[in-house]
């Protein structure tokens, strides 16, 4: 467009071929006007004024090749640009101060079209956010992460690679490919080499992590039984309950009134049965390895709760678990720290 | 404007002109004659207060466009098919001779509430004074909320959701917490209506026709999945949507203040079953609305040619 636009008629004034435009104001600076412009932004140009600007632009063109005396058909934006420096020679330094004519996308900066519709409702959801593009990546990306497959991946392992190349494969040279492998999924443009790289990859499917209550099984005597085991601080236990009994519990081949004299630890192998309200009806066979006295016991409880599971309907197991019968105990002997005397306790502080 | 007259002063009052732009003195008068019954009724007084700011800028909406560089936007021309106004008239003011046109009281039932833990509240220490005639009781310091007074306004929310969207009104769900972020946006995707989940812009709603553009539409209808923001506050939309007259519809919790909001619903926003509900009820409703609306407008479209022939 113009820049310094200047009426047709005040510049030749012999020449009167053709009609003159608009008289138009040179630009105005904005300090003329009243209102505080520098708070709306930058300037906004509607689509209409942009199609104007595009209209007088080409008009333009076809005087500026009349007045050069050039076919305005195959004229140029190096023959405007050659035109304009013959007609308006300027001796400015710096050469976007010179007058120049160039298409109006050139000139004014690409803006963002109207964004609503004709009754006003724009057209993107995240609209009145302010910043719809952005903010709306941001969800897409939220929705990819949620919808990606929860199977992950994973690098073909030595034996595979062995069998795939079928040349001996060494631990240095093996864990280097992987190394390598990994360089090359990290660099930016890793999309093109995808398919290479998932050569090396294998698809891991997502295991369920649902708990499975073993069914019953029935020994040589026809008796219903169940195993379960359970560990607590160093003790491993294994514990088969068996149906139709009198009540009767064995621990490594002994009585338990002769193998946990204390009677907190026979309370604790008696737990699940009270809470199940099944005291005199199951007999139990235990082994137990490692552990102290209270840790064997409560790894027997955990055995023997487990094994329960399958004589049981599911809301009993859900309440057995609630009550933390089906839940390994986590807690195990804490280290000692060094600057300390135990797991806790410090130094006994000497003022001087 | 010729489209959806009534829809202006539907959903907020007829101070709804944008200053700066150059509307015929008339056309106030026709949409505040237009405002419907509904909203006259339940106006709160913080839209009665917000009148009182109207005035200065009907006279400034009134005035010729002085100074503005930007050519004032064409009125939009007149759609094809445009219905004569009795037509207009019967459409928007049938459903508002019904207490109950969209039958929002079949979406939920009060044991929905409480399966979905609507009636739980917060601590006896966080609760906020005005929200002591919704709380049932307090057990173990943790206070009930009442889920009769809930179903009330609950039914009356979602009536008022119905008839916005009934009549093509602009709906924005606002929330602002991280975990329900993306749930709350893919439900104003389903509806088909908007949604703003991040960090409130200060001038979004009173400063909007600089920050979007001159010709933009505000939001006839707020609706908050959550009335504090990040920092336990009350959301700067609430009251920027009071002093815009824009109707709030807002969950409210017990340690919330409900206020300045149009249509509280007293209850649970913290669960994520409570607001999966919320969501839900919030979605049935305005494509119920929507579809109403649509039907309505086939049937008249088919009884006009029939009349025509």
């Amino acid at each position: 467009s113009w820049e310094g636009r200047v009426d047709h008629n005040k510049l030749c004034p012999e020449v009167k071929a053709f009609p003159s435009p608009t008289v138009r104001l040179i630009c105005t600076t904005t300090a003329v006007q009243k209102r505080n412009v520098g708070a709306s932004g930058p300037e906004k140009y509607t689509e209409a004024f942009i199609k104007k600007q595009i209209e007088e632009f080409n008009l333009g063109k076809r005087h500026l090749a009349n007045m050069m005396g050039e076919d305005p058909e195959t004229f140029t934006q190096e023959d405007i640009d050659r035109a304009i420096a013959y007609l308006f020679p300027s001796g400015l330094f710096d050469k976007r101060a010179r007058p120049l004519m160039k298409h109006p996308t050139e000139v004014f900066p690409e803006q963002r079209k109207i964004q609503w519709g004709e009754d006003g409702r724009p057209f993107h959801f995240l609209f009145y956010t302010g910043k719809q593009s952005y903010y709306s990546l941001m969800h897409k990306n939220i929705c990819d992460i949620l919808n990606r497959n929860l199977a992950g991946s994973r690098w073909l392992t030595k034996i595979e690679l062995e069998e795939m190349l079928l040349e001996k494969v060494s631990d240095n040279d093996y864990s280097r490919f992987i190394q390598l492998l990994q360089k090359l999924a990290t660099l930016p443009c890793a999309d093109i080499e995808e398919k290479y790289i998932q050569k090396f990859s294998k698809e891991v499917p997502a295991q369920l992590q649902k708990v499975v209550i073993e069914p019953l099984q029935h020994d040589e005597r026809g008796v219903a039984f169940s195993t379960g085991e359970g560990k607590r601080k160093t003790a491993r236990a294994t514990a088969v309950v068996y149906d139709n009994g009198t009540g009767r519990i064995t621990v490594n081949g002994i009585d338990i009134l002769h193998y946990f004299p204390v009677l907190q630890d026979r309370e604790q192998l008696l737990f699940p049965f009270q809470f199940l309200g099944r005291i005199g009806k199951h007999d139990m066979v235990c082994t137990v390895s490692g552990g102290g006295r209270s840790a064997q016991a409560g790894a027997i409880r955990l055995a023997s709760a487990k094994a329960l599971r399958s004589f049981v309907t599911e809301k009993e197991v859900e309440f057995m678990r609630q009550a933390g019968l089906l839940t390994v105990d986590p807690r195990v002997k804490e280290r000692k720290k060094p600057g300390q005397e135990g797991p806790r306790r410090k130094f006994t502080w000497k003022k001087r | 404007m010729e489209r959806y007259p009534a829809t202006k002063g539907g959903g907020r009052g007829a101070t709804a002109t944008a200053p700066g732009r150059a509307r015929p003195a008339p056309q106030e008068a026709e949409s505040a004659a237009d405002l419907p019954p509904l909203l006259l009724l339940h106006r709160p007084r913080a839209l009665r207060r917000a009148r009182s700011m109207a005035l200065p800028r009907l006279l400034r909406a009134a005035a010729p466009r002085l100074y503005s560089t930007v050519p004032a936007p064409a009125p939009a021309p007149a759609p094809a098919g445009n219905r004569p106004r009795a037509d207009d008239d019967k459409l928007l003011t049938e459903p508002l001779s019904h207490p109950d046109f969209f039958s929002v009281k079949e979406l939920f039932t009060l044991k929905d509430l409480f399966d979905a833990r609507v009636h739980l509240g917060h601590k006896k220490g966080c609760r906020h004074r005005f929200m002591e005639p919704y709380i049932f009781g307090c057990r173990l310091d943790q206070d009930i909320i009442d889920l009769d007074q809930t179903m009330q306004h609950l039914q009356l929310a979602l009536n008022f959701t119905a008839h916005v969207a009934y009549r093509g009104g602009i709906i924005l769900f606002v929330s602002r917490r991280r975990q329900f972020c993306h749930l709350v946006e893919s439900t104003a995707r389903a509806c088909g209506e908007y949604a703003h989940t991040r960090y409130w812009q200060g001038g979004l709603l009173t400063n909007a026709h600089i920050q979007f553009g001159p010709g933009v539409r505000l939001p006839d209808l707020l609706i908050f999945l959550n009335t504090l923001n990040n920092v336990f506050e009350p959301h700067v939309a609430i009251r920027d949507a009071a002093k815009m007259n824009i109707p709030t519809v807002g969950v409210v919790d017990t340690n919330c203040n409900p206020c300045l909001i149009t249509y509280p619903i007293p209850g649970n926003d913290d669960s994520p079953a409570a607001v999966e509900l919320y969501c839900k009820l919030f979605r049935m409703t305005i494509i119920r609305a929507k579809d109403k609306r649509r039907q309505s407008e086939a049937v008249e479209e088919l009884q006009r040619k029939a009349q025509g022939k």
